[in-house]
């Protein structure tokens, strides 16, 4: 656990870029959260602890490959290498916000980088992966789908038909369980019955395992596994990754379900801090470029809230614009 | 070439053929077309409208699913946001209620609320209506719902060449499209153009009768209804307009107000119960819109608000038929 080798495959460009995009999405969601007064809508959702599930997972894929995300989706949007400008231009309803400002937190999307979208409604990206992951089979792409989901969403039907489908079609999608332990105050083990969602898998028949979502080498190295299986025609794999989501279920939330010594317990295995450690015993950085990291990406932060910031409003005479791709017209011939 | 006038070629088909045609016609025009459902496959379709097309186009193409609605079109509209463009059936309009997640939130949002990145060229078949003694969960109009969904196209076509030139133009459009089949219009002929390229655009209303007494706007079965009661009435010198709006999202107001305009009096048929039904919303355009071309008041004729019955002396109490809508015709005037 957040211990062994550093893959060999992974330069030390590669394992510092880890390490930074982790740190980008940590600051991104404490900034967001102390400015959370600005922002004013309380349907903020941050992935504050689980980091190294988005950035493992997307380290393991192409850049053309897909991902489907949740109302939890900034860190799966910057790990996909979507642009933190618009990131939060978009958080603050702008309109050079990815969407411009018609989506908000809960819908940020970056097609141009097959960042499929965030999605308010509970389990329903792994339908949505279905559909991309055939497309891809259907052209001989060989492009995989890396569907993520939370335990909340692993209770929902959809999910059911969506393993389902993806296995007796074989689609190259895998589904990544992000299990912070909490559909907002209701504990999973209030939820389910069982301890682990990954024995689910056999039920659909692909594999399933349970890793620690807090160690991104971990989460890299078994998705990776299941990104070649599933490029070469071998199906979905369901990847269970255990985490805690730090802040309550969106900035407003006082979180008063759960206890400080239990959010203290998973604070002490902080992802990102357990990865910088192996960073520096396994001398790819110092604390010199810890230090220069840390500052790069603060100065980072403060662009983008710097561009939400001076970024105009949306035109309210645009308000109907792309509902339809063209406007419909009423009143025909 | 002048004076040459070209006959256009046609053939005398079923509803359900018209479908089948401008399906095979696209899938062969159109490599990104495919068709997707419960039983479409080797059974050929609840209703046989893909007969013929597995062993045409093969399973790739022609794909048989498990009973997962929400999975089938995740899946379709999925696909749909990688650039094919998918049709898929729901068996029955009332198992659009197992599946509206897919419909409400996902296909008719994405385009609005990811900022315009994507659009979603997904068409969705859904055969409704009563007339088979499907009793209450296999005989409902559901159409009205869905023109309350901004970002859906609603189709809803009553006669064999309509349905192959709007089944055409809903494949080629880029807007998620819900194109509803009435079971009993399957099984009524017409004359259906053979041309590939025949399409009907969406929001041109079709008038099927022309007259200065009265307008007679009816849907899906009601109009066959319609025109039999049209028919009747001429003996007594009664001259109806009988207009299909053919699509209810975007709807073709302007042909339903100018005859209005025409006769002063304005009589709604539709299936579907009355609450909230398409009648409720034609009746409101004309008249917010139209009040003042009207002489008298707006008769709506639809089924009751009570499940559909099993028993078919049951069921043709509730279903508007051509001697309700003569009855009420001669009342008016």
């Amino acid at each position: 656990m957040n211990g062994g080798e550093l893959p060999k495959e992974l330069s030390s460009d590669e394992l510092i870029n880890i390490y930074k995009k982790m740190l980008l999405i940590r600051k991104f969601e404490q900034r967001i959260t102390k400015d959370f007064g600005k922002i004013k809508s309380p349907l903020v959702h941050t992935y504050t602890g689980e980091e190294a599930i988005a950035v493992g997972a997307c380290m393991a894929i192409n850049e053309d490959d897909y991902i489907t995300s949740t109302h939890r989706g900034h860190g799966h949007f910057i790990a996909k290498g979507g642009d933190v400008n618009s990131l939060m231009a978009e958080i603050y309803g702008k309109e050079g916000g990815i969407c411009k400002g018609r989506g908000g937190s809960m819908h940020v999307a970056d097609f141009s980088k097959s960042m499929l979208g965030a999605n308010g409604i509970v389990g329903a990206g792994p339908p949505l992966a279905l559909g991309v992951a055939l497309a891809s089979k259907m052209r001989n792409e060989g492009k995989v789908v890396l569907t993520f989901f939370g335990d909340g969403a692993a209770n929902q039907g959809m999910l059911h038909e969506s393993m389902n489908l993806a296995a007796a079609w074989k689609l190259p999608v895998i589904f990544i369980l992000e299990n912070n332990m909490y559909g907002w105050s209701t504990p999973f083990h209030a939820a389910t019955a069982i301890k682990d969602f990954s024995i689910r898998a056999q039920g659909y028949g692909m594999k399933g395992f349970t890793i620690d979502g807090n160690d991104v080498i971990e989460v890299y190295k078994t998705i990776k596994e299941a990104v070649d299986i599933a490029r070469n025609g071998g199906g979905p794999t369901l990847i269970e990754c255990k985490t805690y989501r730090w802040q309550g279920q969106t900035i407003m939330d006082p979180d008063k379900y759960r206890s400080p010594e239990e959010k203290e317990e998973w604070k002490n295995r902080c992802p990102i801090k357990a990865y910088k450690t192996r960073l520096i015993r396994g001398e790819i950085i110092d604390k010199v470029m810890i230090q220069e990291i840390e500052e790069m990406t603060l100065v980072k932060i403060d662009e983008s809230f710097k561009f939400a910031k001076e970024n105009k409003n949306p035109d309210p005479s645009t308000v109907l614009d792309n509902v339809y791709k063209k406007p419909i017209k009423y009143g025909g011939n | 070439m002048e004076g040459i006038k070209l006959v256009e070629e046609t053939k005398t088909m079923r509803g359900l053929d018209a479908i089948r045609l401008a399906i095979e016609e696209e899938m062969e025009r159109d490599e990104s077309v495919f068709i997707m459902g419960e039983d479409i496959g080797k059974f050929g379709g609840c209703f046989f409208v893909t007969e013929g097309l597995l062993e045409k186009f093969g399973p790739e193409r022609v794909r048989d699913t498990p009973i997962s609605e929400n999975a089938i079109l995740g899946c379709a509209i999925g696909a749909a946001m990688a650039g094919m463009r998918p049709i898929a059936e729901i068996m029955f309009a009332d198992f659009l209620t197992v599946c509206m997640e897919m419909i409400v939130n996902q296909a008719a949002k994405a385009s609005y609320m990811y900022g315009g990145q994507i659009s979603v060229p997904v068409t969705i078949r859904v055969p409704f209506g009563t007339g088979i003694m499907g009793a209450a969960q296999h005989s409902q109009s559901f159409e009205s719902w869905f023109m309350h969904v901004p970002g859906l196209k609603v189709i809803l076509p009553s006669e064999a060449s309509d349905f192959k030139g709007l089944m055409k133009t809903a494949v080629r459009d880029d807007d998620p499209v819900i194109f509803f089949e009435n079971k009993r219009a399957y099984y009524l002929t017409a004359d259906v153009p053979l041309d590939k390229d025949f399409t009907i655009p969406f929001g041109q209303a079709r008038i099927f009768t022309e007259g200065d007494d009265v307008t007679l706007v009816a849907t899906g079965a009601m109009v066959q209804e319609s025109m039999i009661a049209a028919t009747k009435l001429t003996e007594e010198n009664i001259h109806c307009e009988v207009i299909d709006p053919r699509t209810l999202v975007p709807l073709d107001k302007k042909t339903i107000l100018t005859s209005v305009e025409k006769t002063g009096k304005l009589i709604i048929v539709d299936e579907g119960c009355k609450t909230c039904s398409v009648s409720a919303e034609i009746a409101a355009i004309v008249v917010e819109e139209g009040f003042q071309y009207l002489k008298k008041e707006i008769i709506r004729i639809n089924t009751p608000d009570v499940p559909i019955p099993y028993s078919p002396k049951l069921e043709k109490k509730i279903i508007p038929n051509a001697k309700l809508i003569q009855e009420k015709i001669k009342k008016l005037i």
